[in-house]
C-alpha cells in the first residue's frame, strides 16, 4: 500500500496523534476514563495501521518479533512484581497502601494507591499491546510465506 | 437525542441482516466494521466511553485487518446453501422469544431501583475517593485496586490467548518448511 502517496502522508500525520492518544488514555485512566486494556489496543492499532501501509518488515524493525514476545509476559510480570513488592513491604499481595511514600511531595509522584494503580495498569498495557502486535505478525507473516 | 438512539439501534439491526444475507465475505467484513463502529458509537451514548475506545479499537480496527488477512488465504465467497433448514429457523426464533420475554421483567433502564445500582453496597462509589487518596475514577478504582486480584488473571488470560494464537501458527509454518525441503530433494 506504500505505493499511494496520500494513504502514507495520512497515515504518517495521524500515528504520532493515536500514539499520544494511547498515552493520555494509559496514564491519565486514573482520573478520566481508560486504563490498560483500552491504552493497549489503541497502540497496538498504531503499530498495526504502520505495518498495513509501509509492509510487515518496517514494523518489525520498529517493534521486532523478539522484544514484543518477551514483553507479552513482561506485562504480566509487572502486575504480578507489584503485588510481591507490596508483600515484600510488609503488606498483603496488591495492598497498595504499602506503597505510600513522601519523596517530592510538591512534585505530587504517585504514592499508595496512585502508585499501585499506575504500575498495574501499564502492566496490563505492555501485555495488551505486546498481544495484539503480536497476533498481528502471526497473522500477516503467513500471508507471506505463501 | 432519542433520534440519535433510534437511528443507531435501527443502523445496527440493519448491518446485521445485511451481514447475514450477503456472500461476499469482503463485503462481510467491511459491515462487521460498521456493525462495530455503531455499537461504538451507542456505548458512548450509554456513557461508557472507555467501552467505546475498545470497541472501535479491537471490533473496528484490528478484528478487521485480521479478518481480512485470514481472508487472503481462504475464499472469497461463502457457499450458497443448497436446501432451505426450517430447523435453525425455529431454534433461532424460540432463542430470540425467550431473550425479549426475559427482559420483560427487568426494571427499566437507568431505574434507581435496579438492582446493578444497589447491590452489593453503593457506599463504595462514595468512599472511593478517599480509600484512593484522592483519584476520582471509580472504575480504575474498582478495577486495578478493590478487584486487582481478577484484573491480575484477566491479563494473564490476553497473555494465554496470545501464547495459543502464536503456538497454532507458528507449528504450521515449520510443519511447512521440513515438508518443502523433502520434496525438493525427491525428485
Amino acid at each position: 500500500m506504500s505505493a499511494f502517496p496520500i494513504i502514507r502522508i495520512i497515515t504518517k500525520l495521524l500515528i504520532p496523534y493515536i500514539l499520544l492518544f494511547a498515552f493520555y488514555v494509559q496514564f491519565h485512566g486514573d482520573y478520566g476514563p481508560g486504563g490498560g486494556f483500552q491504552a493497549g489496543v489503541i497502540f497496538a492499532s498504531a503499530l498495526i495501521l504502520y505495518g498495513l501501509v509501509f509492509g510487515l518488515e518496517a514494523i518489525q524493525r520498529v517493534a521486532p518479533p523478539i522484544v514484543i514476545e518477551k514483553c507479552m509476559a513482561l506485562g504480566v510480570l509487572v502486575y504480578a512484581g507489584t503485588g510481591i513488592l507490596t508483600m515484600a513491604l510488609g503488606g498483603r499481595f496488591l495492598d497498595y497502601n504499602v506503597l505510600e511514600h513522601h519523596v517530592l511531595p510538591q512534585w505530587h509522584i504517585p504514592s499508595g494507591q496512585h502508585l499501585g494503580i499506575f504500575l498495574v495498569e501499564m502492566g496490563v498495557g505492555i501485555t495488551v499491546t505486546a498481544v495484539m502486535t503480536m497476533i498481528f505478525y502471526a497473522f500477516a507473516g503467513r500471508k507471506q510465506t505463501q | 437525542m432519542n433520534f440519535i438512539v433510534f437511528a443507531i439501534l435501527a443502523l445496527l439491526a440493519i448491518t446485521a441482516v445485511a451481514i447475514a444475507k450477503l456472500r461476499e465475505l469482503w463485503a462481510v467484513i467491511m459491515f462487521t466494521g460498521i456493525y462495530s463502529f455503531l455499537s461504538a458509537s451507542w456505548m458512548i451514548i450509554l456513557d461508557a466511553p472507555d467501552v467505546a475506545f475498545t470497541e472501535a479499537a479491537v471490533g473496528a480496527g484490528i478484528s478487521t485487518v485480521l479478518m481480512l488477512s485470514t481472508m487472503a488465504l481462504t475464499g472469497k465467497a461463502e457457499e450458497i446453501p443448497r436446501k432451505k433448514s426450517l430447523v435453525p429457523l425455529f431454534v433461532v426464533i424460540v432463542t430470540g422469544a425467550t431473550l425479549v420475554y426475559g427482559t420483560l421483567d427487568m426494571p427499566h433502564f437507568g431505574s434507581p431501583d435496579a438492582p446493578v445500582q444497589v447491590y452489593p453496597d453503593p457506599s463504595f462509589v462514595k468512599r472511593s475517593e478517599a480509600d484512593m487518596h484522592g483519584l476520582p475514577n471509580v472504575v480504575t478504582a474498582l478495577l486495578a485496586s478493590y478487584r486487582g486480584y481478577d484484573t491480575l488473571g484477566e491479563t494473564t488470560v490476553v497473555l494465554t490467548a496470545g501464547i495459543a494464537v502464536l503456538l497454532i501458527l507458528r507449528r504450521n509454518d515449520e510443519k511447512d518448511e521440513p515438508t518443502q525441503l523433502a520434496g525438493n530433494k525427491t525428485p
